[in-house]
């Protein structure tokens, strides 16, 4: 898969070094693995979330309704564990994916079949969702006391020292490796975003390589929503408000054009752990909350401009020859 | 959708209307106007009503409100309650000043107008009911915190937003009688933004950067449910306790866990009961409502007015272990 080191990885993976390095020189507890494995798992949804996001991304379009698909399905799955308490883990792990799919196949369809600009579709289906979810929660929440201990125990279990939740998130990862370099769907949405013209000449049908990209998008939310319930035992309209500008934030760190076509399944990962590990350190290492904010957009400023200057001449379009001629 | 809600609030107040004529001649007749219809906390505060009507004896509770939290709704209820010629009405107001000329004909009507809860504007009623005040709160949050450490103890606060007005009012309220509590030190202040993740985030922080942290308080719901999980998660419990402000039904879970040990927030049926008491006072015993007045109500001892005649009933009510049951399937 990797012919050599790419050079974007490499420079954001020795940023993360660097930064966990400044972090522990002022917190030293930072650094011990207990902890570096509970930061993994505190950034397992940012991660797998970011990776659905990096298919949309590369196939030119984006989906800003992620966190609001991640909060829908995870209110409908918290209600259904109050009303069927004994519904096993596997079943609500199912239902999750598939609402999340359905909700990203919205957005696809929209996309594909009515040729609406995917910004406007997800901004629209994003405040749809939430929406919804006042409707079906009535505004109310659902409580910690009101979920079985099955439901808000699956992503905890510990599992070879790792939490559930952390597995779920190696797992997509190696998942999407082998799908993003293996699978036809994977090489076409390369294809599709490095130049949509040429990848119609090849027989790729742009529209339904987009519309896979959002059902994959939405379907990682989905499982992303239930593990977001369990982990934090609340759900409410406001869960995870304003998390897909992290999401998007963290595929563009990772070196996810947003123009298309460009970008990895490391990038992606390496960008959300920097996310996490900014998140995680900030209340550890004393700053000033006021502060706070700022250094974190700061730090996505920086790295997106280490980024653009790595990778000005490196881009990885493939059937550049079909660009050319076109 | 709003034909059918109309509706359901026109079959209510007929059957409002239709409720008194059974009732004697000389009950005196209090309306409680609620933000709306269905809502626990609402549910809860009439039952105060109730008691306070069982108290009082000649006292019937016209429990009413519309069917959605909206102004235009509580107007139509309150012009029925006029058309009724109500003695009083108690009304949770969903909007400060468009209820205010209604209620200023029911006034002229000489029906008595207190709001509770959530206020009107004060020329649209005699007096307010406030839950609570800034500095009970604010003395409230850190008593809760204090009161399980006999010996003193570190104490860390997660607040909501560095700019949400309340939290910081109530923070500043605590600061000022932390000489009544020796030995309970403020380690930290950390915000949570009222966001589930970023929230347990600070907690986890917190309890990594005070490791003999006794205590974290929490003066927002949010705050407190991701901070109780946090503890749960990180095997704290019983090292730190979680309290602050926060609803029963949310913390119920943290209170069986031991995460927290209590928590406050006001009690719906002191405030509904505190309400009907204030209501009976000012239109049955000629008791004006002017600014330093002190008026009786029942349990609750008795209500000072400040300069815009409004009043706090009491502390927030503390919930813990042995009264969670009750309340969590109220609000």
């Amino acid at each position: 898969m990797m012919r050599h080191i790419p050079v974007r990885e490499a420079i954001l993976a020795s940023a993360i070094l660097l930064l966990i390095v400044l972090i522990a020189s002022r917190f030293a507890g930072f650094v011990t693995p207990a902890n570096l494995a509970n930061v993994f798992n505190d950034t397992a949804p940012l991660i797998i979330l970011a990776l659905g996001q990096m298919v949309v991304i590369l196939t030119r379009c984006i989906d800003l309704s992620v966190a609001a698909n991640l909060a829908l399905t995870g209110m409908a799955v918290a209600m259904i564990n109050v009303a069927f308490p004994g519904l096993p883990i596997p079943f609500i792990l199912a239902i999750a994916v598939t609402l999340g799919a359905m909700m990203g196949a919205i957005n696809g369809v929209l996309v594909w079949k009515l040729n609406i600009p995917p910004i406007v579709v997800t901004l629209g289906t994003m405040t749809i969702f939430r929406g919804i979810i006042f409707l079906i929660s009535d505004g109310k929440w659902v409580n910690s006391h009101e979920m079985s201990p099955a439901f808000t125990g699956f992503p905890r279990a510990a599992f070879l020292g790792l939490p559930v939740l952390s597995w779920i998130a190696i797992i997509t990862v190696i998942a999407f490796g082998v799908m993003m370099s293996r699978t036809q769907f994977g090489r076409s949405i390369f294809a599709v975003g490095g130049n949509p013209h040429a990848a119609v000449y090849t027989g790729i049908n742009v529209g339904r390589t987009q519309f896979g990209a959002f059902v994959v998008s939405g379907a990682l939310a989905g499982l992303t929503g239930y593990l977001w319930v369990a982990r934090y035992a609340v759900a409410y309209v406001d869960i995870a408000g304003g998390f897909e500008l992290e999401v998007v934030a963290a595929c563009v760190i990772g070196g996810i054009s947003i123009a298309g076509g460009i970008g990895s399944v490391g990038g992606a990962v390496l960008g959300a752990i920097f996310l996490g590990v900014v998140k995680n350190a900030l209340p550890v290492v004393n700053i000033s909350p006021f502060w706070q904010l700022a250094i974190s957009g700061s730090a996505i400023l920086i790295a997106v401009a280490f980024n653009a200057r790595s990778g000005r001449t490196k881009g990885r379009i493939i059937l550049k020859s079909a660009e050319v001629t076109q | 959708m709003s034909v059918l809600k109309k509706l359901a609030t026109s079959v209510a107040l007929a059957g409002a209307m239709l409720g008194t004529p059974a009732m004697a001649e000389d009950d005196v007749r209090i309306a409680v106007v609620v933000k709306a219809l269905g809502i626990g906390f609402f549910e809860a505060a009439a039952q105060g009503a109730e008691e306070a009507a069982a108290e009082l004896g000649n006292v019937e509770i016209i429990y009413t409100g519309p069917t959605d939290t909206t102004a235009e709704g509580q107007i139509e209820v309150i012009n029925a309650l006029i058309a009724q010629q109500v003695d009083a009405i108690a009304i949770s107001a969903n909007d400060t000043d468009a209820l205010v000329p209604a209620l200023q004909r029911a006034m002229q009507r000489g029906i008595t107008v207190i709001s509770w809860d959530s206020g009107v504007a004060p020329e649209g009623r005699q007096l307010h009911l406030n839950p609570s005040s800034n500095p009970l709160i604010g003395n409230m949050i850190i008593k809760l915190a204090a009161d399980h450490l006999p010996e003193g103890g570190d104490v860390a606060l997660l607040s909501a937003t560095t700019t949400s007005t309340n939290q910081n009012i109530w923070m500043e309220e605590m600061n000022k009688v932390m000489g009544d509590y020796p030995g309970v030190n403020v380690v930290a202040t950390v915000y949570g933004d009222d966001l589930a993740d970023k929230s347990y985030r600070e907690a986890t922080g917190l309890m990594q950067s005070y490791p003999d942290l006794d205590a974290i308080i929490a003066p927002t719901s949010v705050g407190i449910v991701a901070a109780a999980q946090a503890v749960v998660d990180a095997g704290k419990v019983g090292e730190v306790n979680v309290t602050g402000l926060g609803l029963p039904s949310e913390m119920a879970g943290a209170i069986e866990s031991g995460a927290s040990q209590s928590f406050a927030i006001w009690n719906p049926i002191d405030l509904g009961y505190s309400a009907t008491m204030l209501a009976y006072e000012l239109s049955q015993n000629d008791i004006e409502a002017v600014p330093g007045a002190e008026i009786p109500m029942g349990r609750m001892g008795t209500l000072t007015l400040d300069d815009s005649n409004e009043g706090a009933m009491a502390d927030p009510f503390v919930y813990d272990a042995s009264n969670i049951e009750d309340f969590k399937s109220i609000f």
